[in-house]
């Protein structure tokens, strides 16, 4: 579902004399449907930076990345996007939404960018608030003012709300409390029940033990890092 | 597929001075797109030769119409030209002023390019503005009350709703959010958005204020000296800038 | 005859508003720009109208001038006057018996013939400049037949009284195409402008148009399909003549406040008053 061939990234930092920062090089794995991999290495290694390239959201200078049949090395913008609403979902450590929009609606969101009606939408949103205990009171509030595991919960449930075939987990239980990483950790394991290619970092070892199937050290990809 | 605004090669001259040199892209139906660059970079002269308010020196803007398909609209005929932006068209300005007619009510407002268009049943176009007046939030009890009586947030809603009765595919929006309060452009963002999303519109929005973009646009130019200097997806624009101009821009916002 | 040039403009100004005159009337309701002269009278007096006049009376018209339907108002009388002297024609009252009738604000009852030339004085000819202060502006709505804004007009008028509250000057769409201001007369009179047997000429002095209907032109009052066009008068019968199909001018008669209605149209009451018809005020 996900396949990566020897992909490769750099920063240019113009404005700071054109230094040119090699972050990664020459990456090639791929991920099967069903199927959970792990990013692993140490902080800085660039685990959440080749995320961010599966997503798209960086830019690959070289390589191929995969996502069913879209290499989004090349692809159009709205190719990405068209990717990203019915294929690849991805939960960020941090909740960006417009201020003002009512938790409900941050979290049905992506389903009814997909055409599910409201009630629908609603509906699935309210069980995943539920599940992720987030009290019924603070539905009708805007997350912006939640507090950090409120906001990721929230976060969470919004990544969930729409059953993608690939999906991207950046700490998707840091910050969790016990019962609330259980909800998290199931969440996965369904998803991956369903069929879904996912990549994660998880710095929770037993979490990344419980739900993952293989792990994939970023360290050796990694210019200057390896050896 | 198709794209809804086709521009090819658009260049405007101001004597000596470029406006805009050499821009060219496309933009597919229910897509939105930012234009973002410093003053003077030429953003709002390409949003004006867009929506055929200044006659570009150089290019062509294709756009697919819905009875004849794609047509060049710099060499349509004026009337052609001015129904488009009555009908599949909306512009909404930076001042709200300068796109609303001060001395006629909330509703005439709304109602006028229903009117345009050539809707002569009073119940019905009333309804219509109402039903318009609720969309963006605003009371209907005060449909007949002059936009000179509203705050700067309701007037820029107001001239949002006069602008999409109509059903427009295409918006042009010139710094939609500039000169509101926060709380203000906050609300009116969510509204733009979900009214985006709702009509299924394609949308260019010329701002300098990259949170504005981030939160609605798809797609991302950031323009300097009259020239595109990078295009993109929009969070990858703004998280991995590549041009030594665009990442400049990015690490010159306060971060908040 | 006298010192004047016959009816008081030169030959070569004639001839210019004629040129403007036949084009108005080759384009109907459409506002043909001219250059509009000094008169021997303020703006806003009928200058238009008195230049209009100038250039189409011959040596052997008979002519009338109407103030709000009277003829004996100070203006009727100085601008009937001003022609007697400037041209020598003939003057008359009599609305049949004239060829040419200068008017401001009304349109006479009896029915006017072929033959016969209705010039109209005009103060402000744009009816969209109220809503679209912009002359450019307005030119190309006209010459793109936008005219969706004339019906935001209306639309306020509903809004704010409950029904189209213009009651003169009411816009007229000209065979389908020009919509044209018929000058400050009352919408009672708006279903005489179209298919009028006589010719119909507007002019605007000071803002320098000419504008005109040749005989039996369609002209249509805009409303909506809600708010159909009516052409409402006072709903009494003249107080002097007892007519009940003309319209009244209302007169505050005593410090009482005693009121009164009677025709505008002086001609037509002292005719059915001759003809022997009594109102309950007649004395």
């Amino acid at each position: 579902m996900i396949e990566l061939s020897n992909v490769s990234k750099t920063f240019t930092l113009h404005n700071q004399g054109s230094a040119v920062i090699e972050v990664i090089s020459d990456v090639s794995f791929a991920v099967a449907s069903g199927e959970c991999v792990a990013l692993t290495g140490a902080s800085g290694a660039g685990k959440s930076t080749l995320m961010r390239m599966i997503y798209g959201n960086y830019l690959t200078q070289a390589g191929e990345i995969r996502i069913g049949d879209l290499d989004i090395v090349q692809a159009e913008p709205r190719d990405v996007i068209k990717l990203r609403r019915d294929v690849l979902g991805y939960v960020s450590q941090f909740l960006r939404v417009v201020p003002r929009v009512p938790t409900l609606d941050v979290v049905a969101e992506p389903l009814r960018a997909v055409g599910v009606s409201v009630e629908d939408a609603e509906a699935r949103a309210k069980a995943l608030l539920g599940q992720l205990n987030i009290p019924e009171r603070l539905w009708s509030l805007s997350p912006t003012t939640f507090s950090g595991g409120e906001q990721q919960r929230v976060n969470i449930a919004r990544g969930f709300a729409r059953a993608y075939p690939a999906m991207l987990l950046d700490e998707p239980t840091a910050s969790l409390d016990a019962a609330n990483r259980e909800v998290v950790l199931s969440l996965i394991e369904d998803a991956k029940a369903r069929g879904s290619a996912i990549i994660g970092i998880f710095h929770d070892e037993a979490a990344r033990a419980r739900v993952c199937d293989r792990e994939i050290d970023v360290s050796h990809f990694t210019p200057g890092m390896a050896a | 597929m198709t794209p809804l605004l086709s521009v090819q090669n658009i260049t405007k001259r101001y004597g000596a001075h470029i406006g805009c040199a050499d821009v060219s892209f496309d933009l597919y139906p229910g897509e939105v797109m930012g234009i973002v660059g410093e003053s003077g970079s030429g953003k709002s002269t390409l949003l004006n030769c867009m929506a055929g308010h200044l006659t570009p020196d150089a290019g062509q803007v294709v756009f697919d119409t819905r009875t004849d398909g794609p047509r060049d609209t710099i060499t349509m005929s004026e009337p052609e030209r001015r129904m488009l932006s009555r009908t599949d068209w909306a512009f909404v300005h930076q001042h709200a002023r300068d796109g609303l007619r001060m001395g006629v009510s909330a509703g005439g407002n709304v109602g006028e390019r229903l009117m345009a268009v050539g809707e002569r049943h009073y119940g019905d176009i009333r309804d219509k503005a109402t039903d318009w007046l609720g969309r963006v939030e605003i009371d209907a009890a005060r449909v007949d009350d002059r936009p000179t009586t509203f705050s700067g947030g309701m007037q820029q809603r107001l001239q949002i709703a006069r602008n999409l009765v109509t059903g427009p595919r295409l918006v042009f929006m010139d710094e939609p959010t500039g000169g509101l309060d926060v709380s203000v452009q906050a609300r009116l963002l969510d509204l733009l958005r979900g009214l985006v999303r709702d009509m299924g519109l394609s949308a260019i929005i010329v701002t300098h204020d990259l949170a504005v973009v981030r939160l609605l646009a798809d797609r991302l130019m950031v323009m300097k000296s009259g020239c595109v200097v990078e295009a993109g997806l929009t969070d990858q624009v703004l998280d991995d800038p590549q041009h030594a101009y665009s990442q400049l821009l990015v690490s010159s916002v306060l971060q908040v | 005859m006298n010192d004047y040039n016959f009816a008081y403009l030169d030959e070569q100004t004639k001839r210019m508003i004629r040129r403007a005159i036949l084009k108005g009337l080759a384009i109907p309701g459409y506002q043909v720009p001219f250059a509009s002269r000094e008169m021997p009278m303020p703006y806003g007096w009928g200058t238009g109208g008195v230049q209009v006049s100038a250039a189409v009376l011959t040596p052997e018209d008979t002519f009338k001038v109407i103030d709000q339907g009277a003829d004996d108002t100070t203006n009727a009388v100085s601008i009937r006057t001003f022609f007697q002297r400037t041209a020598g024609v003939a003057t008359t009252t009599a609305t049949r018996d004239a060829t040419v009738i200068q008017t401001r604000h009304r349109i006479p009852e009896e029915p006017l013939t072929e033959g016969q030339i209705l010039v109209y004085q005009v103060p402000i000819p744009e009816p969209l400049r109220f809503l679209e202060p912009r002359e450019s502006e307005t030119r190309k709505m006209h010459s793109l037949e936008e005219y969706g804004l004339m019906h935001v007009k209306l639309y306020e008028d509903i809004s704010r009284h409950g029904h189209i509250a213009t009651s003169y000057a009411y816009p007229v769409k000209v065979e389908g195409r020009y919509v044209m201001d018929p000058s400050p007369i009352p919408k009672f009179d708006n279903p005489k402008l179209g298919e009028m047997a006589a010719i119909q000429l507007f002019g605007a002095g000071r803002e320098q148009r000419i504008y005109a209907l040749p005989p039996y032109s369609q002209a249509v009052s805009l409303d909506f399909e809600d708010h159909p066009f009516e052409a409402s008068k006072a709903d009494h019968p003249c107080g002097m003549c007892g007519a009940v199909d003309s319209y009244l001018d209302e007169l505050i008669v005593d410090d009482a406040g005693r009121r009164m209605f009677v025709c505008s149209d002086t001609d037509y009451c002292e005719a059915r008053q001759a003809a022997g018809h009594k109102g309950k005020d007649a004395a």
